[in-house]
């Protein structure tokens, strides 16, 4: 663990995980050393630890989702917890007065952690403001945050790259809709990646070039926007491509998908111009053939399957922290 | 309670007359009988110390949402208007928003025989443009004219059909009485829940772009040019919107507005919670619903260009859109939760930050609250002329106060302003010469 470091911490000291703008540097290396540890665990034979016995942990989803879902479920299966999953599709969900029902019901429940995942941005912060004894884990929220998915990316650069820190890291495709882009926004400039976003203008929001964001101790004030795909990959480390939803062409941000895979595509040849040891992302689930090309998620380069495995350790390492962290100091 | 009383010692402030001097006023029979220094107390009158305190006519808003008939759970025109009278006004013109709408004499009827049998101040109803507020076809207009409405309007929606806007206009005009639009193309607002900018790229919600509304103020004008008739546009918010404005009055239009005291206050950083900070991470207060409103709280280059409308004239007035919800409309996520502050009874001590700060002259303030808005209404109010109903208000400009929607009379304690200290209260409201708060 941190031996360097006079004030050893064990924990991030965070009631909850909402997104990662509240997590520095080496609350972000403190969770890879966990990990490393949970990784540990998931190569043994015997995949169960009893670090979480009679916690309870729930997952709350109102979005369909199973690669989150079920990394959440392993995660707290495998620290002994009892994991409850609670789904609801959006008709029963349609009014809000239901989140707000359903906060309150499964706090007198006395759930230790509430795993979270809603259509709407924000749903995470809300809970949290209804909730006062239980650690919220925001698993996706509208087009806010995916602050768990963006972990295991930045773990996942880590292991391949040895590290993050000025890295050119190429954010490809719908960067409007994408909570796992904003997310991870926070989390590679506070690690010290050089970040391009790359996309057609209509998913590519000039918003976060805003002066406001320009500012001298801004994260945000090195990221650079190139709409021009060549001339983003040139010289990067990390290609991260991201889902391109077919809703895209029919709320009129595109002509249609087969244009958007010939301009933004990550393909073979594309692939040539990024340094020859770079590595592709991909949050899943891929549309091969429209942000990328079979021959790419699947080859040499790619890292997307070991994406999931650190995702069930980078999860593990969470629950763990926020259930049995003390986190009396900071609510956020 | 008698209607007679002597305000003594206040500094008088008159837009209407130019009035701006410490004397007295009398009141006798609910009537201002006269305005002068030292006058002696009339028998069975009452006294009212004004001294270091300012009195003008009764405020008038032009804009605000009762919520009865049918969302009575929200507010009703008892509870909406005793917070108006709290917040200073003695005129209120009530939305037609209503369920069943305010598309019919019927429930026009209704709202009157209601103000008079709860409410303690006027209370002015505005009827629906097109029946059942669907922009369809045109509500009988002329039969909600002869009840009494101010004006029309489908605040809430906007006019959507270009066609059916250009036939209200034009109609409206022969019953000279206004249009009022809120104005926001649906395609370009369709689901957004604040304003679009970097604050709702950091937050991920969707956003209104300011077009989204000057391209229906761009239209409503020209349709005003075309008929002759009167367009008002609620609730401006965007500094394109006061530009297209300006220009069309200059060409003679009659294109007439209105600001809300939160349009002149606040921006959209409000909804990430109390900060301004454009990077420090999201405080649990984030997705401030009490912070979401249409038209949206919008950048700081806009809400300064609101000022400066007001300064410079092409803001008319002043109006609350006050918009009372249930708490149960606002505990949800952001994208949920109903648009609506409840202003009445914060919007003045917020408008008096303007004339703190040196933006505004409290002169101009009391008159875009007073003799501007009875100009537009036509009406003889908002005036302490001689002969004139005794509406008047009395506040104290330097009283500091901190809000607490707690103790709001409105049902709405939807305010984003909970916990601000502000300066400037009210202290007494008159009407028709009886102290009602």
């Amino acid at each position: 663990m941190t031996t360097n470091d006079t004030n050893t911490r064990k924990s991030i000291r965070q009631k909850h995980i909402l997104d990662l703008d509240g997590l520095n540097q080496s609350d972000i290396q403190l969770i890879f050393e966990n990990t490393d540890s949970m990784m540990e665990v998931l190569n043994r034979g015997i995949r169960k630890v009893p670090a979480l016995r009679g916690k309870t942990i729930i997952t709350l989803f109102y979005e369909s989702s199973t690669r989150t879902r079920v990394s959440f479920e392993q995660a707290g299966k495998i620290l002994s917890a009892d994991v409850i999953n609670v789904s609801s599709d959006s008709s029963s969900s349609k009014k809000g007065e239901s989140l707000y029902n359903t906060a309150l019901t499964l706090q007198a429940m006395k759930a230790d952690a509430i795993v979270i995942r809603h259509q709407h941005s924000g749903a995470g912060y809300f809970l949290a403001q209804q909730m006062n004894s239980t650690s919220i884990i925001n698993a996706g929220d509208g087009m806010h945050a995916h602050p768990t998915q963006s972990l295991l990316d930045l773990y996942t650069i880590k292991k391949h790259l040895g590290t993050i820190s000025s890295k050119k890291v190429v954010i490809v495709g719908d960067l409007l809709y994408s909570r796992v882009a904003r997310s991870n926004l926070w989390g590679l400039t506070t690690m010290g990646a050089n970040i391009v976003l790359c996309g057609p203008n209509t998913l590519l929001p000039q918003d976060f070039l805003d002066s406001r964001l320009r500012e001298a101790n801004h994260p945000f004030r090195r990221i650079q926007i190139e709409e021009n795909i060549d001339n983003a990959l040139e010289g990067a480390d990390v290609v991260m491509t991201l889902r391109l939803q077919s809703e895209r062409q029919k709320a009129g941000h595109l002509p249609s998908l087969r244009e958007y895979s010939r301009r933004f595509g990550i393909t073979s040849k594309r692939l040539k111009i990024a340094n020859p040891n770079a590595i592709i992302m991909h949050p899943g689930p891929m549309n091969e053939g429209v942000e990328i090309e079979s021959d790419v998620a699947h080859g040499p380069q790619s890292v997307i399957e070991s994406q999931v495995t650190t995702g069930v350790a980078i999860r593990m390492a969470i629950l763990y922290d926020l259930i049995t962290g003390n986190h009396s100091e900071k609510e956020l | 309670m008698t209607a007679n009383v002597l305000i003594k010692g206040g500094r008088i402030i008159d837009p209407s007359q130019s009035v701006d001097e410490i004397s007295d006023l009398l009141v006798t029979n609910g009537v201002i009988t006269e305005i002068k220094t030292s006058l002696d107390r009339p028998r069975n009158s009452e006294v009212f110390d004004a001294e270091g305190k300012i009195v003008c006519p009764g405020f008038i808003d032009l804009h605000c949402h009762l919520r009865e008939p049918g969302e009575e759970y929200k507010e009703t025109i008892e509870t909406g208007t005793a917070a108006a009278a709290a917040g200073g006004f003695t005129t209120v013109c009530a939305m037609p928003n209503t369920v069943p709408a305010m598309d019919n004499q019927s429930v026009v009827e209704y709202v009157l025989k209601k103000a008079k049998e709860t409410a303690q101040i006027r209370v002015l109803p505005i009827g629906c443009v097109t029946v059942g507020r669907k922009g369809k076809q045109l509500s009988e207009m002329s039969e909600l004219a002869e009840l009494g409405v101010i004006g029309f309007s489908d605040d809430g929606d906007p006019i959507e059909d270009s066609n059916i806007m250009r036939q209200a206009l034009s109609y409206s005009a022969g019953l000279k009485l206004p249009i009022i639009n809120h104005c926001e193309v649906p395609t370009l607002a369709h689901g957004a829940s604040m304003n679009e900018g970097w604050v709702s790229n950091r937050l991920g919600l969707k956003g209104m772009p300011n077009s989204a509304e000057e391209i229906m103020v761009a239209r409503d004008l020209s349709l005003a040019e075309l008929t002759g008739g009167h367009i008002h546009i609620a609730h401006v918010s965007t500094m394109g919107t006061l530009n297209l404005i300006k220009a069309a009055k200059a060409r003679g239009i009659r294109g007439t507005c209105e600001v809300t005291p939160h349009h002149l206050t606040l921006s959209e950083t409000l909804v990430m919670g109390p900060t301004e900070d454009s990077f420090v991470p999201l405080s649990r207060d984030a997705y401030n619903t009490n912070a979401k409103v249409n038209p949206p709280l919008r950048n700081q280059s806009d809400v300064r260009s609101m000022v400066e409308g007001l300064q410079n004239g092409t803001i008319d007035v002043i109006a609350t859109d006050h918009a009372p919800h249930n708490q149960v409309d606002k505990t949800t996520t952001f994208q949920d939760a109903a648009f609506g502050i409840s202003v009445l009874e914060t919007g003045f001590g917020s408008l008096m930050t303007l004339v703190d700060n040196g933006h505004i002259d409290v002169n101009t303030l009391i008159k875009k609250l007073t003799a501007d808005p009875a100009k537009l209404l036509g009406m003889d109010i908002g005036s302490l002329k001689k002969g004139n109903s005794a509406d008047i208000t009395v506040f104290d400009p330097s009283e500091t106060w901190i809000v607490n929607p707690q103790t709001f009379l409105s049902k709405g304690k939807n305010t984003p302003l909970e916990g601000t200290l502000l300066k400037g209260k009210i202290k007494a409201t008159f009407f028709k010469g009886r102290k009602i708060y």
